[in-house]
């Protein structure tokens, strides 16, 4: 059952398409992430969902129930803001209480609850404190128990974690995915501009620009298949490299040519185009790229630059005129300007049409 | 840890100041001086009106009183003549207070409302409301004296207190407004959403959520309206009667008085009386006061 559809989706203002026709399913207790830059429309979008902004066309159903123009408190969802948006004057109980009393939930059934939402969070000993009392990772946990105690069947949060210290959202990351593995039935839309976020947490991930979903599918296949050059260039770390180039044939089959240099791309995993000469883009990530000392089999390429990153290094690197980026182990010995040999990884690899910029 | 040599044992930059030095001498000696030339004014009224008139016509101002007496006191709140009454002053207060009262709750009331709306509700064309809304403040208010009285005569109200009240709380809107609105913008937007989203509504989220959060800016809204309903003179002059005059206008009456003596004591004691709300107004909330002007300018 889907628990959550958005149909033709549009928010103009003025003349501006905000979100364009926009589609989304969500199965139930699906975690879905939507990805992008800022302006995006990825918060717009969970607004438009959560019934804070109007749309301007299309339907929005959760749980099979059309609810476009319902009133937020109506929809069943609870949603978790990036600044916490904690009510200052109340207590952390009276910020847990509040939407229940404005629905009038039984006192019982609201304590029962509360006790319920504090245990799963940890934050039963900040229960009668103000939020001004509380740290960064305490606030956000009570920002996302007042939205566990409406026993909402839709949980939206909007950048969550941005707020937090690196390690501390690296912390709260694994609470919010021990969560929605205790939550099986609930659904969850989360909106972030933190690519390892959407990674690590996501069944499924939307990757979004310009009010238009460019991508969405699993992680797996986001990473390893981006749809277009804009996925493809947005996901990862350190990015993927992009290399000019032209598809053509070869004696031995098709291959993607750069200068004097002919990959041969019979192990692509994609449609290579039958047209030949055709200009292209190819974009290999840095750990697909094998570094070898000069002489040995592959494409010669010069050393330019060095980053340690810690575990690995990255390394700059020039070939063809074009650069390219690889990823090698720390100990790789290598100089500035020394003379090196590169094996692409084609079977990992992503060509692209230069001009429709998708996947081939 | 080896020790290192310091290559400068001496700190660098500039020693504070002790507090007796010379410069801060001549600067908080300068900031006494211009203090004391300020208080002179109030030194004198109050002075002068604890002589008797004897006394104020041996003609030195400044000489505390040798004899202090409240008479002149009395008469100002209970005995002064203004055209037909001699009850003093006391008339006027009562009169002030009937207008202010009423005309500070209103206007803050219904201004903070529209502060609130315009900030969080925005509606087709709330931006033109508002933008004519701030114009009215620029209007001078001899432009709107004439027409406001026709107003007032046609519905029955001119010469009345409600009739003031209904003029002072339409003149405060325009800057109250714009002081609210402001404010309100201040508060983060997620939690107005967040409170959506709880299923608070329009006045729900009004009362639970922002005014709890607004409190500074409600005192500077009410020591500004206190303030300026209880200091004004023209429109109580202009919309009200001699019986509904507010203390500024009767006071006016009392010192311009033309028939007798001057009675300078009366008159000082008079004027003190009538400065006394804003003066100790002010002095109660001074703090506040900073707050909430400053409140806005700080997140969090």
């Amino acid at each position: 059952m889907a628990s959550i559809v958005v149909k033709d989706l549009t928010l103009a203002y003025g003349s501006v398409n905000v979100l364009n026709r926009l589609n989304l399913d969500v199965a139930e207790g699906e975690f879905i992430v939507l990805l992008g830059p800022s302006g995006c429309g990825k918060s717009t979008l969970l607004n438009c969902i959560a019934g804070l902004i109007d749309i301007t066309d299309g339907q929005i159903f959760i749980k099979d129930r059309n609810v476009t123009w319902e009133e937020p408190k109506d929809r069943g969802i609870g949603m978790v803001f990036q600044s916490y948006a904690l009510y200052p004057q109340m207590t952390v109980r009276g910020n847990l209480t509040f939407g229940l009393k404005n629905a009038r939930v039984p006192r019982a059934e609201i304590d029962r609850r509360v006790r319920r939402a504090a245990e799963m969070l940890q934050i039963e000993p900040f229960l009668d404190r103000k939020p001004a009392a509380l740290s960064g990772g305490q606030r956000q946990r009570v920002a996302i128990g007042r939205a566990l105690v409406r026993d909402a069947d839709v949980f939206l949060f909007d950048e969550p974690l941005s707020n937090l210290d690196a390690k501390l959202r690296a912390e709260l990351r694994v609470e919010l995915k021990r969560l929605h593995h205790n939550l099986e039935s609930n659904t969850i839309v989360y909106v972030t501009h933190d690519q390892i976020e959407a990674l690590t947490l996501a069944d499924r991930i939307a990757v979004m620009r310009g009010g238009i979903i460019q991508q969405l599918d699993v992680p797996q296949t986001i990473y390893n298949k981006p749809a277009n050059l804009f996925v493809a260039g947005f996901i990862g770390s350190p990015a993927m490299t992009f290399l000019d180039g032209r598809v053509v044939d070869t004696p031995g089959g098709k291959a993607f040519a750069m200068g004097g240099t002919r990959v041969p791309l019979d192990l692509y995993d994609g449609e290579v185009p039958t047209a030949s000469d055709r200009p292209a883009i190819l974009g290999v990530r840095p750990e697909h790229v094998t570094v070898g000392t000069e002489g040995s089999p592959g494409i010669p390429a010069t050393m330019d630059l060095d980053e340690p990153m810690g575990a690995d290094n990255l390394l700059w690197l020039t070939m063809e005129g074009q650069q390219i980026r690889a990823r090698a182990t720390a100990d790789h010995g290598l100089r500035r300007g020394q003379p090196v040999s590169l094996l692409l990884d084609i079977a990992k690899a992503s060509l692209f049409d230069q001009e429709s910029e998708q996947r081939l | 840890m080896a020790e290192t040599a310091l290559p400068a044992p001496q700190p660098s930059g500039a020693r504070p100041r002790p507090l007796l030095s010379r410069r801060n001498l001549a600067l908080y000696g300068i900031l006494i001086l211009l203090a004391l030339f300020y208080l002179l004014p109030l030194y004198v009224m109050v002075v002068t009106s604890l002589k008797d008139m004897a006394e104020i016509r041996v003609g030195n101002i400044f000489a505390p009183p040798v004899q202090i007496t409240f008479e002149p006191w009395v008469k100002a709140w209970a005995e002064a003549c203004t055209g037909l009454n001699c009850d003093g002053l006391s008339r006027g207060f009562w009169n002030s207070v009937r207008i202010a009262v009423p005309s500070v709750l209103l206007s803050i009331f219904i201004a903070s409302v529209n502060g609130y709306a315009l900030a969080n509700w925005r509606f087709r064309g709330s931006e033109v409301f508002f933008a004519i809304l701030i114009f009215g403040a620029f209007i001078p208010y001899q432009v709107m004296l004439y027409p406001v009285v026709i107003i007032l005569r046609t519905i029955g109200l001119y010469g009345t207190l409600t009739g003031l009240v209904i003029v002072h709380s339409i003149f405060g809107m325009p800057i109250l407004t714009l002081l609210f609105r402001n404010y309100f913008v201040s508060v983060p937007e997620e939690l107005f959403k967040a409170a959506r989203v709880d299923g608070a509504g329009f006045w729900g989220i009004y009362l639970k959520i922002m005014l709890p959060m607004s409190l500074p800016i409600f005192v500077v809204a009410i020591i500004l309206q206190v303030t300026g309903i209880w200091n004004d003179f023209l429109f109580g002059v202009v919309y009200a009667k001699p019986e509904v005059y507010p203390m500024t206008v009767q006071l006016n009456n009392i010192v311009n008085s033309v028939q007798g003596v001057k009675e300078y004591n009366v008159n000082m004691a008079a004027t003190i009386l009538t400065g006394l709300v804003p003066l100790v107004i002010y002095f109660l909330s001074g703090k506040l006061f900073v707050r909430g002007i400053a409140a806005g300018a700080v997140k969090g």
